[in-house]
């Protein structure tokens, strides 16, 4: 651990530079497990959305393989997105303080952040990428079931498949819309957040700058779960 | 066209007209199924699964003639029977043969997303290569008549190919040639239209079936497999043959705007978040002023 940048900055005297833990280890696993099983579905996905992208599905081993591992990927990522909800949804629950950040949202995306209300655990934008991501992914499970099995419709049920289709190809557009702002967001915009996801842990000032309010928990005497 | 090589059109030193140079070759081939000379034999069933080298297996029977509920992946020609009671009390045994109608604009052929999986060949030919088929079974949601079939063993989708092996050498498909009425007919698709059009008169104007026509749906383009039908203004009948066969507008709207929305929405949010990034620049930690500075 000592040869990570972040946790040699904790032995540093820097009070701001002190690291607090932010992401359990079961939280990362997961978002792995949950991130890469997403990514492959895409992929897949991908190559079955336009004949530009078909090469995509020679990553996983061609076209029989994309279409049979795609439906697999999405029930991976069904099975991690479970237990976010079961660790998250407390944190995820939109309330009072989202509405005033909801409105300063232009200050956040102007990255003059000084000028937003104090957020949580999780921000407003976080709490609509969680709820964009598990309502869409709902409606990909039940569209997507007709699809996989679509052979075992009659043809009496043929609107399942119209149905099925057009709501699949539209709903996973919004969740890739989603998917790739957070991935932005997380990697090359806010600095720290991707390391948060790696070792767990954040700077005392990352804290106090992006979520005052759980700055003000877990620095006093509540710490968070490990 | 490799046709084309043997046509002459100019020839030198050649005193008047060039032989042939007019000709005007069709292409456009054609099945007639006049199903008001139909008996019901299913010799075109049995030639269908000799010809393509499938098997007969255990089917389903549901207390009619007809050998199966549906056509299967293994089993491309299905004699349709339905015992239709007409207004005025009579019976008539209605049978249609059913298989692939090889569609001008075929809703299989738009909904696939396998390279080369389904090609059309200029003859009308629509015919699936399954070496290329990945078994996703759009075709299956893209189909107006209810003619891909998935099979789970070879994970892979199958249908009438018009017998475009025995077509492409200068035979006509098997079933027409078991026909032993004479109520299939093969040609090109001029001349299938004419005599279609010509026995759909002959019902009319002499057998007293004022309704009777023929089918070549307009809403898929036409089909290469048509119909004479003596109600040609109820084709349900005849083994739920639909009225307005089209692509799903489903289909249509996810393989057309959807698909240019979703695009421009992909490139153009990859490209807005690349514009961010460069007028904004990344988020940075602020420092902590003293009065926030909490002990742990």
């Amino acid at each position: 651990m000592s040869t990570t940048g972040s946790v040699t900055r904790s032995t540093a005297a820097n009070h701001d530079e002190e690291l607090i833990p932010r992401y359990s280890f079961g939280e990362r696993v997961n978002h792995w497990v949950g991130a890469l099983s997403y990514t492959f579905a895409l992929i897949t996905g991908l190559a079955f959305w336009s004949p530009y992208l078909y090469w995509l599905a020679a990553i996983v081993g061609g076209g029989p393989t994309a279409r049979f591992v795609h439906p697999w990927f999405g029930l991976i990522f069904t099975v991690s997105l479970c237990w976010t909800f079961v660790e998250w949804h407390r944190d995820m629950e939109i309330d009072e303080s989202d509405r005033a950040w909801a409105k300063a949202m232009p200050y956040y995306i102007q990255n003059e952040d000084d000028k937003l209300p104090p957020v949580g655990r999780f921000n407003f934008g976080q709490k609509l990428f969680f709820w964009g991501i598990f309502y869409g992914v709902i409606l990909l499970l039940l569209t997507g079931v007709a699809l996989w099995y679509t052979e075992a419709l009659p043809w009496s049920w043929r609107y399942v498949r119209y149905v099925a289709i057009l709501v699949h190809s539209s709903v996973a557009l919004i969740t890739i819309g989603l998917f790739l702002i957070h991935v932005y967001m997380s990697t090359i915009l806010e600095e720290g957040s991707f390391g948060s996801m790696v070792h767990g842990y954040v700077t005392r000032a990352w804290a106090w700058t992006f979520h005052r309010t759980w700055y003000y928990q877990v620095s006093g005497k509540t710490r968070p779960k490990q | 066209m490799s046709q084309a090589a043997t046509e002459l059109i100019r020839i030198s030193g050649h005193a008047g007209m060039v032989p042939g140079a007019g000709l005007n070759r069709e292409f456009q081939v054609c099945k007639l199924v006049d199903t008001t000379t139909c008996i019901g034999c299913k010799a075109c069933e049995v030639a269908c699964l000799e010809w393509n080298g499938y098997t007969f297996t255990e089917t389903t029977f549901d207390n009619t003639y007809q050998t199966m509920p549906e056509t299967a992946w293994n089993y491309w020609n299905l004699i349709k029977f339905n015992e239709h009671e007409r207004e005025d009390g009579s019976m008539m045994l209605l049978m249609r043969k059913d298989q692939c109608m090889h569609c001008e604009d075929p809703g299989c052929l738009a909904a696939c997303p396998a390279e080369a999986a389904i090609v059309q060949y200029a003859n009308g030919i629509v015919d699936f290569q399954e070496a290329n088929c990945i078994g996703c079974g759009y075709c299956m949601t893209g189909c107006p008549f209810n003619i891909p079939k998935f099979s789970p063993t070879a994970r892979k989708v199958f249908k009438c190919t018009l017998c475009n092996d025995r077509v492409s050498v200068g035979l006509e498909p098997a079933c027409i040639k078991a026909c032993p009425t004479g109520c299939l007919h093969f040609g090109t698709k001029n001349e299938m239209k004419e005599l279609a059009q010509t026995r759909a008169d002959q019902l009319r104007d002499v057998s007293g079936f004022a309704d009777a026509g023929v089918y070549d749906p307009a809403g898929v383009g036409g089909t290469h497999v048509i119909y004479v039908l003596h109600d040609a203004k109820n084709p349900e009948l005849y083994g739920g043959l639909p009225k307005d066969p089209h692509i799903p507008y489903s289909v249509r709207l996810w393989k057309g705007p959807l698909k240019w929305l979703g695009n421009l929405a992909m490139v153009g949010g990859l490209l807005g978040l690349a514009l961010h990034y460069m007028r904004f620049g990344p988020k940075k930690e602020e420092p902590i002023p003293p009065d926030d500075r909490r002990p742990v």
